[in-house]
């Protein structure tokens, strides 16, 4: 509640700060100091709220509650980290650097009410808040032909999704006569269900799929990530996917949990085909920016799981799995792109040689990748682990489970194909600028962070509990 | 207390090694293995009197906790890994390598992640380690190893992370069905997995063993091997052939044997006639080779596929000769590849029709050659004897047809060894590129080795000893 306030006055204020500051360098440095304060609003009021409870607000249309506020606090942080990393590519994307940001605050508060809705247009609303200001930032680079491509695509393929989202929403309504979804698993009941509220599932699920990226809804992602600028690739790939997916989760922990039978076959349909669809073809990409592109959609996959997971009985691991997955591959993937952002050749054999030119960067990039790739000791691994631990605990998908790990062997591949070109190939890479020790010093802490979370998860979901 | 130093010591000289330019590194790795080998040899004879365990929290909402166990069976390996790498370290130590920091520091990492594999008793933290063990041996292969490397040490990589990835999958299954709280301690696996109906301890074997026999390597899974061996440099070669096969070996013993009894039983004839295979099968390919590396290479899969087809008989006396076979493989295979080592760089070849007569050119490295060689076809009197004796006798109270078959890998491995030997030590001297016999290092290493392979040949009593309660805990 208070991060929603205070997202969208930050925001705001960032907007007018554009008019009285004209100094690029003192907009970025502003913007940094005030994720910041808001990165310490989540933090206090996460810590202001009592563990293992939840507030009602706006006539029951938002309910916090400490998983959401933990969300909301580690996404902060993630941002924090992107806009320490980043923001001086930012200010190189266009002429409107403090709109670049305050379109971030309204990403942010656009996820802040998806992590708290409590009723289906809070959700419709959440979606919009997040959507729309990615449009822009898709085609900020506006002399550039593939970033407006980018950003049209986007805009007409997620207005389709919203479109569908909403007749999900209104065929659910239909059959239940709510839009609470704390309602649904007491109207709804699994032997008895009005075909309606199953069309209604479909659709949402269906809506939901296209903003995560899963197959076969996934057709956008590779040329919107693509050709939008690098600097925003990095923030729509990791944070904003990652509140999509507690979205995803917290609807259909909460609602339809209990109608888990109806649905389960096709998502886990879905989950196979994303693994699938984004592994295989990371593996003919040239360009690594569109090879991490598709692994984003491979990563999907594996999120995915934690809302496969939600039938069981004990819905805390697939809660604990998207958390920690979403901060694993978010840090993890904020990192491979702020040294990508650094290269003027986007293809693999711009990394070769890089190794010797600059080892600290080959280092941290392994380290990225190694993440991405679900190596040991690393958050990537960790994230793996709770995920499919999650599904493993509901039972019934060893299966895919299995897939999944072959899948993932597949994406060792092109992660390493990466490693191969930096440390194995010789050759010069030529860098946009040069490393800073500010630059180092950032990337040696997400590097850092990435190596904590496989090490002592136990940190990143303390509040969390069993 | 003392067994989290074995995974200290060498993890951070191995993080200090790389900051470390120069001639450093490779004394700061001497010095590492010796404190190493230092602090096995106490725990392996503190395991004489009962093992030692290690814990600390870890992961508690998962069930993972940081424990570590040393019963005579893990004590008997790390004394081995301390063993190898100090021997490794030791003939190395007046070799030029490119950019000794980064060299000695993957290998060093190497020995962290072993240690720990044969340490852990907490299924995840093996998981780990077992990972740990493997990315270091990668860089060090793509980095250092021969023209093919990069596709040859990819393909290595990608076989075993598959393996892996299987037998991840495994044991977050086991972990998941305990009963109430997710648990990764030993126990509680194997409680769990007992427990699991039939048809389940079947898919479940296959998850597991996969992994292990891709590691072992046992036959068909084997493929990655030879290349990799011939590929790598020597020092990794050894920790490969000498250290990360047992990994495997160790891995049956302790993670799968014990855990789904059942899926072992149905299935455990259909692993021994794979290993016999495999036995058969690399000494035939062994006695075409010319290149010694990729002889030794596939001599190694004929002596890790006995072992394993031993393992899944129950016999007793066969997991006892298993016990002293890991350990003596482990010092023979050292010893031979440690002489090839020094073939290659006196002679610049591997090629053994191009080679001869080693015993006028260089007779203390003949002497060594052939002594280990002869270890190797387990001759009475050297270490091999003992262990090869206990394992045939394990296999043949319960496949007699099977040993029969297995026997004849002895007599090839006889024939391929004895025409090595022949073909390099004696007939016309050829010209050696640097003419040295053994340097002092090399000498010492060598006589480290010699020393273990004649005095276990003669006296294995103290090995027999170590490990003698090992058996009753793995086939109850």
């Amino acid at each position: 509640m208070k991060a929603i306030i205070a997202t969208t006055v930050l925001g705001v204020f960032m907007m007018f700060a554009g008019i009285a500051v004209s100094n690029k360098k003192s907009i970025v440095a502003l913007a940094i100091l005030l994720f910041a304060a808001l990165f310490g609003v989540t933090i206090y009021e996460l810590m202001d709220t009592p563990a293992n409870s939840s507030q009602l607000l706006f006539n029951n249309m938002l309910q916090i509650d400490h998983s959401s506020l933990w969300f909301n606090m580690l996404m902060t942080g993630c941002t924090l980290l992107y806009v320490a990393l980043l923001g001086k590519e930012i200010m190189k994307v266009g002429l409107h650097v403090a709109e670049y940001f305050a379109l971030i605050f309204f990403i942010l508060c656009g996820l802040f009410i998806l992590t708290t809705y409590n009723n289906l247009l809070m959700l419709f609303i959440g979606i919009e808040i997040l959507s729309i200001p990615q449009y822009i930032l898709a085609g900020s680079d506006k002399r550039n032909l593939k970033s407006s491509e980018a950003s049209l695509k986007y805009f007409l393929m997620g207005a389709f999704s919203t479109g569908i989202l909403l007749m999900g929403i209104t065929l659910l309504y239909g059959a239940s006569s709510t839009f609470y979804i704390d309602k649904f698993g007491s109207i709804l009941h699994y032997d008895n269900i009005n075909p309606l509220a199953i069309a209604g599932i479909v659709f949402i699920m269906i809506a939901l799929s296209f903003k995560v990226s899963a197959a076969p809804m996934h057709m956008w992602t590779p040329d919107v990530y693509d050709g939008s600028p690098t600097a925003f690739t990095a923030f729509m790939a990791t944070v904003v996917k990652a509140g999509a997916f507690f979205a995803f989760l917290r609807l259909f922990h909460v609602s339809f949990n209990s109608l888990g039978q109806h649905w389960t076959l096709l998502l886990a349909i879905i989950t196979a085909a994303t693994l699938f669809v984004g592994n295989v073809t990371a593996v003919f990409q040239q360009s690594v920016k569109r090879m991490l592109a598709y692994s984003s959609i491979a990563q999907a996959g594996f999120m995915l799981f934690a809302i496969l997971s939600v039938n069981s009985a004990d819905a805390a691991y697939g809660m604990r799995g998207i958390i920690f997955y979403g901060v694993a591959y978010s840090v993890a993937t904020i990192g491979i792109f702020s040294v990508l952002i650094k290269l003027k050749d986007y293809t693999y054999d711009g990394f070769n040689g890089l190794a010797k030119s600059e080892p600290f960067l080959a280092f941290v990039s392994s380290i990225f990748l190694f993440s991405l790739a679900g190596i040991p000791l690393t958050g990537g691994f960790m994230a793996k682990f709770y995920v499919l631990t999650a599904v493993v605990h509901q039972g019934q998908l060893m299966w895919l489970v299995i897939f999944a790990l072959l899948m993932a062997a597949i994406s060792v591949y092109y992660y390493f194909r990466v490693i191969i070109a930096m440390y194995f190939k010789p050759g010069t890479p030529e860098l946009n600028s040069p490393i800073t020790t500010g630059d180092r010093i950032m990337l040696a802490i997400t590097c850092a962070l990435v190596l904590l979370l496989g090490i002592y998860p136990q940190l990143f979901l303390e509040s969390l509990g069993k | 207390m003392f067994l989290i130093l074995l995974i200290i010591i060498p993890l951070l000289t191995g993080i200090l090694s790389f900051a470390i330019k120069g001639e450093g590194a490779r004394i700061l790795a001497l010095l590492s293995s010796c404190a190493t080998l230092a602090v096995a040899a106490l725990v392996s004879g503190a395991g004489f009197s009962g093992s030692s365990t290690f814990t600390m929290p870890w992961i508690p909402s998962i069930g993972a906790t940081f424990s570590l166990l040393a019963d005579s069976m893990s004590s008997m390996l790390c004394l081995l890994t301390g063993i190898v790498v100090l021997v490794v370290f030791l003939v190395n130590s007046n070799k030029e390598v490119e950019r000794p920091g980064a060299f000695y520091g993957f290998m060093l990492l190497s020995q962290a992640g072993l240690m720990g594999v044969f340490l852990a008793s907490d299924a995840l933290l093996f998981y780990v380690f077992w990972e740990l063990a493997l990315i270091p041996v990668y860089f060090l292969c793509s980095q250092w190893g021969g023209e093919k490397r990069i596709a040859v040490t990819f393909k290595f990589f990608v076989y075993t992370f598959v393996g892996s990835l299987m037998l991840l999958a495994g044991l977050i299954f086991l972990s998941q069905q305990t009963n109430g709280l997710p648990s990764f301690a030993w126990a509680d696996i194997v409680h769990a997995g007992r427990s699991l109906p039939e048809l389940t301890q079947h898919w479940l074997f296959w998850l597991m063993f996969i992994a292990f026999a891709i590691k072992m390597p046992i036959f068909p899974f084997h493929s990655w091997q030879p290349d990799t061996y011939e590929q790598s440099p020597t020092p990794v070669t050894i920790i490969l052939s000498a250290l990360m096969v047992k990994m495997g070996m160790y891995a049956v013993l302790r993670w799968l044997l014990p855990v789904v009894p059942e899926g072992v039983a149905y299935w455990s004839d259909t692993v021994i006639i794979m290993s016999v295979i495999g036995i058969v099968y690399a000494s035939c390919i062994a006695m075409v080779q010319t290149d010694i590396k990729r002889l030794i290479a596939y001599s190694s899969i004929a002596h890790m596929g006995l072992m394993c087809a031993v393992a899944f008989t129950k016999s007793s006396i066969g997991m006892h000769g298993i016990m002293v076979q890991m350990f003596n493989h482990g010092i023979n295979i050292t010893g031979m590849w440690v002489v090839v080592s020094m073939i290659e760089n006196r002679w610049g070849t591997r090629d053994m029709t191009k080679l001869g007569g080693m015993a006028i050119t260089a007779p203390k490295m003949a002497i060594a050659f052939v002594l280990v060689s002869l270890a190797s076809i387990a001759l009475p009197l050297t270490n091999g004897f003992i262990g090869e004796f206990m394992l045939f006798n394990g296999l043949f109270s319960s496949h007699m047809v099977l040993m029969v078959i297995a026997g004849t890998g002895i007599i090839l491995g006889a024939v391929y060894t004895l025409n090595m030997i022949q073909k390099t030590t004696y007939g016309n001297a050829v010209k050696m590129i640097v003419a040295k016999d053994l340097s002092i290092n090399e000498l010492v290493g060598l006589v480290i080795i010699i020393c273990l392979v004649l005095f276990l040949g003669v006296y294995p009593k103290p090995l027999l000893d170590l490990t003698s309660g090992i058996a009753g805990m793995i086939v109850k």
